[in-house]
């Protein structure tokens, strides 16, 4: 079984500051770490290896220092890394990014299952995933929180708002997963030795046959238009005094004159 | 000598700093309240630690000394016992390693790698730096070796699976006289006595062994019969680098607590690190820790290059373990009152730094040590 995981490197998210004349994210002196959510698409496709035995191959898409989380999914157990690196890429949307994903995962080719996480902590789109199926022209399952092969097919539980739903899926498919899914491994030293003598690809857009008008800025439908932090909520505590009743009352009163109620 | 570290060495690095704020950080006061933590224990061989210094062939991590340096180092950054009990499983397990036969490398490196816990045994109640007055005999019987006697101060004993004992055979010859043995925890005769109350790294277990009329194969003889001491030096060249180098991350700890501290706290109407006096303390701590790290790690890579590293390994521990007590005192000192209180951080820290200037050579013999060459050139 060949399972690829996609993994994006974000900033921290416990450190990340916006530069208030720009709206940009200030990356200076922010480390850098593997989307923790891709983590857990590692872990779950280092478990199905385990399982069904097979092949794992990590393909991230960024500057040359992405190379980072790519080591660190060699370190965690995977088989090969593919970095796509490329100044053409630049500025992509989800749409330009989903598609040399896409012409990467081809371009390995016979794949069983694709594995990316539910979204990246920075951006928070989780269409990736989905983009990279769309062209691929196979099937789909978002919020994966179990997922298991078996005879050809994919069971995966999704984890909704409100309920489970369980899905049965033919492969070659997509999945993207929760956090809930299982807890990443660490690196163990023994394979932190191992990982850098590991087949480690590198290619650009030309490598991947991408069409020009189809990636970077040019292929980028979208764009942001303004990055802004959300006002921070300010919190109040009042303490109300006097029989429960009367108390009852004045929280009644509060919550009406919040329109709360 | 400039200390370069390779890719892999730096994913070493970040991975053991990840698992330490993760894991061994968040339980450091629990086990300064209770004593050893067997969960951590597990994550720890989980995570391929127990084993970071065995040959891969054995199931281990292939770790070369500067690799578990660093393991070291940045576990001290969240735990000093912590740092205590892997140094202390390293170094007996290290013994066996470099001293025992294949067979019995066979037989122990996987255990050592899966989690089993080694101590090593050289002190006793009336000697330590003065091993020549060990008073633990092995005498050798018709189909082994009888062991009697007893130990003091041993780093992993009460939680171990397997104590490497230095025992006399020949008592005429003195450290000459001193053999190594291989001794299981189930071995009858073999009384383990109450967890010391210790001052400082109370998460690392401390226990007094007896040994009653223990017998033991003729296979548990380590190496050559009367040379456990030369043996137990050359270990503990590498386990005094690792001491510097757990003594530069207990002080970098402290640093970075009394940075916080000294940055939220305010006096006279602005936050007290912009008094110099207090400011420049930060700059004696910096250059220290950064020279407690380039003396560890020239020693652990003169040792991995297989060079001879006995005087700069006694240097760089003798320095880190002076320092980093007055540095943790230093640190302590910027928190006024409150360094007093147990409800910070830094006053444990306090107290775990004091035995590294005891164990595994006291100052005052790393000072014979290193004056004693350097006198002698």
């Amino acid at each position: 079984m060949k399972i690829l995981v996609f993994v994006k490197q974000v900033p921290d998210t416990d450190d990340v500051r916006l530069d208030p004349r720009t709206g940009n994210l200030m990356r200076d002196g922010v480390q850098s770490i593997i989307n923790p959510f891709d983590a857990n698409g590692v872990e779950a496709a280092l478990q199905l290896k385990a399982q069904c035995g097979g092949q794992v191959v990590a393909i991230s898409m960024g500057p040359p220092q992405a190379d980072d989380v790519l080591k660190k999914a060699l370190a965690m157990g995977c088989d090969e890394s593919v970095l796509i690196s490329d100044r053409a890429l630049g500025g992509a949307d989800t749409l330009a990014t989903g598609y040399p994903l896409a012409k990467a995962a081809e371009k390995i080719g016979d794949y069983d299952l694709i594995i990316c996480g539910r979204h990246a902590t920075d951006a928070e789109t989780a269409q990736t995933g989905p983009i990279i199926a769309a062209f691929l022209g196979i099937p789909q399952v978002t919020l994966v929180d179990k997922l298991s092969v078996e005879d050809g097919f994919a069971i995966c539980r999704r984890l909704l708002p409100d309920r489970y739903e369980t899905v049965k899926v033919k492969l070659p498919a997509l999945v993207t997963v929760c956090s809930e899914i299982n807890t990443p491994r660490y690196p163990t030293p023994i394979n932190i030795m191992k990982a850098l003598k590991k087949p480690r690809a590198v290619w650009n857009a030309a490598d991947l046959g991408c069409e020009p008008d189809m990636i970077g800025i040019p292929g980028s439908p979208s764009s942001n238009k303004k990055i802004f932090e959300p006002p921070k909520r300010m919190t109040e505590t009042i303490f109300f005094q006097g029989d429960a009743e009367a108390v009852a009352r004045a929280i009644a009163d509060a919550l009406e004159a919040e329109k709360i109620i | 000598m400039l200390i370069q570290l390779t890719e892999e060495q730096k994913m070493l690095r970040d991975m053991a700093r990840e698992f330490t704020r993760n894991e061994i950080a968040p339980r450091d006061k629990w086990m300064d309240d209770n004593g050893f933590d067997w969960d951590l224990c597990k994550k720890i061989t989980e995570a391929g630690f127990m084993g970071a210094n065995i040959p891969e062939q054995y199931g281990g991590g292939g770790g070369g000394i500067v690799d578990t340096t660093i393991i070291a180092q940045e576990f001290a950054k969240g735990s000093a016992s912590i740092a205590t009990f892997m140094g202390g499983h390293w170094l007996a397990s290290n013994l066996i390693l470099e001293n025992g036969t294949e067979e019995q490398r066979q037989k122990y490196m996987p255990e050592a790698v899966s989690g089993k816990i080694f101590a090593f045994g050289l002190t006793e109640a009336g000697a330590g730096s003065d091993a020549a007055g060990i008073k633990s005999q092995a005498v050798e019987t018709e189909d082994g070796w009888l062991l009697n006697g007893s130990k003091a101060w041993i780093t992993n004993s009460g939680v171990a699976d397997y104590y490497i004992i230095l025992a006399m055979t020949d008592p005429e010859q003195g450290t000459a006289g001193i053999s190594a043995f291989i001794l299981p925890k189930d071995a009858e005769g073999l009384a383990v006595g109450k967890f010391e109350e210790k001052m400082g790294v109370r998460g690392s277990a401390t226990c007094e062994l007896a040994f009653n009329n223990i017998k033991l194969p003729k296979e548990a003889l380590l190496g050559v019969r009367g040379k456990g001491f030369k043996m137990a030096m050359q270990t503990l060249d590498i386990g005094r680098i690792s001491a510097a180098a757990v003594c530069a991350g207990i002080s970098e700890h402290a640093m970075n607590l009394a940075k916080a501290y000294a940055n939220e706290r305010t006096a006279f109407g602005k936050p007290i690190k912009a008094f110099q006096g207090l400011a420049f303390r930060f700059a004696d701590m910096y250059a220290e820790i950064k020279a407690m790290e380039l003396l560890a790690y020239e020693a652990a890579t003169t040792k991995d290059a297989g060079g001879r590293c006995t005087l700069d390994a006694a240097a760089a521990k003798l320095f880190a373990t002076e320092k980093g007590i007055q540095i943790c005192l230093q640190a302590q000192a910027v928190f006024g009152g409150n360094g007093m209180s147990k409800e910070y951080d830094i006053e444990r820290l306090v107290r775990d730094i004091r035995v590294w200037s005891v164990m595994e050579g006291s100052t005052e013999i790393l000072r014979m040590i290193v004056s004693g060459t350097v006198l002698s050139k």
